[in-house]
């Protein structure tokens, strides 16, 4: 016997399943939202710009100038560690 | 040159290593769980069986949890790779970069689709189209996996590229060459059953649980059922791919391999420690001290394992520095003295580059020089042979806990699944209780093989061309203690906020 459900793609509409997703979400689902939004509010609007720069944009602008600063670092810490 | 020391290494290391840590408490769930509910709702679109789309629900709703929290938790590790380690992220250049933003683009926005349509598609979609979506979800996620580990084999196994020194970065040459290694592929199988595994662990030790608690059973039978089948086979599949990467590692790390082992002096037709203790009298590679108080061996096996032959030679520590031991091939392996020597022509060779590049003179010699000691680049930065010998008693102790780890699984999911079908499972509480502490095993197993495969392979962030010292930025040590701590208590708090909401919808149970 063939469900109801069988025919429901016919009359699928992407923006009705994610409008009544949200609305009807449950207590579960709205939890996990927030602690979704929280964690990436945290770690891109504070954790990346304040404690993770880039380090090398942050000396540099160039591409050529960052390859110069990797290859100087490269040959320095060479005599540094290999006696 | 910025300040470098011991200190600023080791608490990027361990920051590293925390972070990633942590994020595999979730990603092997995700794997696990995300085809344990494809094939129980596989099973209702068959059957019809509403019981099996109960099921199947309930475990998408663990699914989503663990989803959820754990979502993201990876990209803190590519925060790192540009603060922390800036050099290595250079000088990697596309290399590394392609698979992870093939993973960022394809992958997860093919996990993000269908997985909307998975959780809000109920009644939606026709059953078969669903159904499809929920696999769609995992494929997504495991192709997910393989991108994150084609990158990570690379470092293990540098292929497909060439360094370029006017750039001071590895361009990649051969993409296939990246995506087919060896290596990626049998990590990918390998890393990817291990999720497998713990997911069916999680599965049945659950299912156990509602057992115990003589509700549900319906319910928990049939999680048990797929669980233990899914377990299983699991188990056993990543027996063999684990004997895969004893392989590649005896080929391409043969000091890891050393390390796993223990073995200092090598041997031909050398056993596989089944059992033992390490000796921590022993503080050098070179010392006389017995590297064991005692061990139980498989005879030959670590030899079969290794070479495919029962009585090829397999080097030791000792034997790595030294060079000179026997191999198939017939070339002579480099001492770590012959490797430093080119690792600092090498650099030499990078250095006067640089400088004759400035000069407008011609680069042409230097660039020789360097394409001709490329391949032990790495060992220029390094001073004296202990430094190419990672920690052998946690690598050792990793390795083997978690192939008993995974024996135990092998023999508890068999037992299981027999009991299951003699339909004894729902009263013999003994194995309810087994099954359901052995979940946290699966986690500590997983951890394991990571500190193996990662420990093991140290001082290089990508194998024989680019040590930890190298790779990491000059930053001040604090700030990194402060970011780290910073990590704690975030994944702490992801992790707390995981047990919690999970633990909660266990209880609540499958009536949704």
């Amino acid at each position: 016997m063939k469900e109801k459900s069988d025919n429901t793609t016919a009359n699928f509409n992407w923006f009705r399943m994610f409008w009544d997703g949200f609305t009807h979400m449950s207590k579960l689902g709205k939890t996990l939202w927030i602690v979704v939004i929280v964690k990436l509010i945290i770690m891109f609007a504070i954790l990346k710009p304040i404690f993770f720069p880039d380090f090398l944009s942050s000396k540099y602008k160039s591409e050529t100038d960052i390859g110069n600063y990797v290859g100087e670092e490269l040959v320095d810490r060479s005599d540094t560690f290999n006696k | 040159m910025e300040l470098l020391n011991s200190s600023l290494i080791d608490w990027s290391r361990a920051q590293f290593a925390m972070t990633a840590g942590y994020h595999w408490l979730f990603v092997p769930l995700t794997l696990g769980l995300g085809v344990i509910m494809s094939i129980m709702e596989t099973i209702y679109v068959r059957t019809g069986d509403e019981a099996w789309k109960k099921t199947a629900k309930f475990w998408q709703t663990i699914f989503g949890i663990n989803f959820a929290i754990g979502v993201a938790t990876g990209i803190i590790l590519e925060f790192q790779f540009g603060t922390n380690w800036s050099n290595y992220s250079w000088f990697v250049g596309d290399i590394f970069g392609a698979p992870l933003a093939i993973e960022g683009i394809v992958a997860f926005f093919l996990e993000a689709t269908f997985i909307s349509i998975m959780f809000f598609g109920w009644n939606r979609v026709s059953k078969k189209a669903h159904l499809t979506a929920t696999w769609l979800t995992i494929t997504g996620a495991t192709l997910s996996a393989y991108w994150i580990l084609v990158a990570n084999a690379w470092m293990q196994y540098p292929v497909g590229m060439e360094f370029n020194p006017d750039t001071v970065r590895n361009e990649m040459v051969d993409f296939w060459a990246l995506i087919s290694s060896p290596v990626a592929i049998n990590k990918f199988f390998h890393t990817v059953l291990s999720g497998w595994g713990l997911g069916a662990s999680f599965a049945v030790g659950i299912g156990a649980w509602y057992l115990l608690k003589k509700r549900d059973v319906d319910f928990a039978l049939k999680s048990i059922k797929v669980g233990a089948i899914f377990g299983l086979v699991s188990f056993v599949f990543l027996a063999v791919t684990g004997d895969g990467s004893g392989y590649h590692v005896a080929q391409k790390q043969p000091m890891k391999l050393a390390a796993m082992e223990g073995l200092y002096e090598g041997q031909h037709g050398a056993g596989l420690v089944a059992l033992g203790m390490l000796n921590p009298a022993k503080k050098s590679y070179n010392d006389d001290v017995n590297p064991y108080i005692f061990k139980i061996e498989l005879p030959k096996l670590l030899s079969l394992m290794g070479y495919r032959d029962a009585n090829a030679f397999v080097p030791g520590v000792k034997d790595i520095v030294d060079g000179g031991f026997p191999v198939k091939s017939g070339e002579t392996p480099l001492s770590f003295e012959a490797k430093k020597e080119k690792g600092k022509k090498a650099v030499k060779a990078l250095a006067n580059f640089q400088t004759v590049k400035k000069e407008g003179r011609d680069t042409s010699e230097y660039e020789q020089a360097l394409k001709e000691n490329y391949a032990y680049f790495g060992y220029g930065y390094l001073d004296k042979p202990e430094d190419i010998v990672p920690n052998v008693p946690l690598t050792f102790y990793s390795f083997h806990l978690m192939v008993m780890i995974g024996l135990y699984f092998i023999l508890m999911f068999a037992i299981v699944w027999y009991y299951h079908g003699k339909k004894k499972m729902e009263t013999t509480r003994w194995l309810q209780y087994v099954a359901l502490w052995s979940i946290p095993l699966a986690y500590l197993a997983g951890q394991f093989g990571w500190i193996v495969a990662e420990v093991g392979r140290q001082p290089w962030t990508i194998q024989d061309v680019l040590p930890v010292n190298a790779a990491v930025s000059g930053l001040a040590t604090g700030n990194v203690v402060i970011t780290f701590m910073l990590f704690v208590l975030l994944f702490t708090a992801l992790l707390i906020a995981e047990i919690t909401i999970m633990v909660k919808q266990i209880k609540k149970g499958p009536e949704l």
